[in-house]
């Protein structure tokens, strides 16, 4: 979502995106004309009349479960925004039994928050497993 | 003759030149609240209606639409921008 026309997408999906991606954006490319709903998401910047770079995680109950906002010159990274999905999806399927430590990733092992684990993760979980 | 401008990552924007038009103060009670409350994380995403391309046509787009889907909303800075 940007706060440019419906026309200036199609025309940079089809002129340069398309370029990049084969069969252009995936998704529903929005527009925020005056930034209204940028504003009511806290990512508008009046001053500048455009949106700084917000990125919200809604889950199926539209629920907001996590946001990043970068200022222009710095792009996002999307394997990381993926990474907090499935961790979002793995905690919403175990119906909050287990939990993503630090550096979590697929295949990566989760806690079980509980009353056994209080002061006990030191025994389970290293700090090299922050890292990749 | 118009002063040539490096694009930078910002969409490039004008504003009124010149002297500055005279504002009205107005009292703090009845000026509008700054930009409420930032989205919290675990509340409610503020449903929305959009205009969207989409497939190679123009739609409407609710976020309420999207209930029992996961979604990823991303904002930026303007189309034709560098990053």
């Amino acid at each position: 979502m940007s706060i440019d026309s419906v026309f200036v997408h199609k025309m940079w999906n089809d002129h340069e995106l398309s370029k990049m991606v084969a069969g252009g954006v995936p998704f529903p490319m929005l527009s925020d004309a005056g930034g209204k709903v940028g504003t009511i998401y806290g990512i508008y910047d009046e001053e500048a009349g455009v949106e700084t770079r917000g990125r919200f995680i809604i889950d199926p109950d539209g629920i907001v479960q996590g946001f990043e906002v970068l200022t222009p010159p710095v792009g996002r990274n999307v394997s990381e925004s993926l990474r907090q999905i499935q961790a979002f999806q793995l905690v919403r399927n175990s119906k909050g039994t287990e939990a993503t430590p630090s550096g979590w990733k697929p295949g990566k092992m989760t806690l079980k928050p509980g009353i056994d684990l209080v002061g006990k993760v030191w025994e389970v979980w290293k700090t090299e497993m922050a890292f990749d | 003759m118009p002063e040539e401008f490096k694009p930078g990552c910002a969409r490039p924007t004008g504003g009124p030149a010149g002297e500055k038009p005279l504002q009205k103060e107005i009292p703090s009670e009845t000026r509008p609240k700054e930009t409420s409350a930032m989205i919290k994380v675990g509340r409610k995403a503020p449903d929305f209606s959009a205009p969207a391309f989409f497939n190679g046509k123009f739609v409407n787009i609710n976020l309420s639409e999207y209930l029992g889907k996961w979604v990823v909303l991303c904002f930026y800075p303007g189309d034709f921008t560098f990053v």
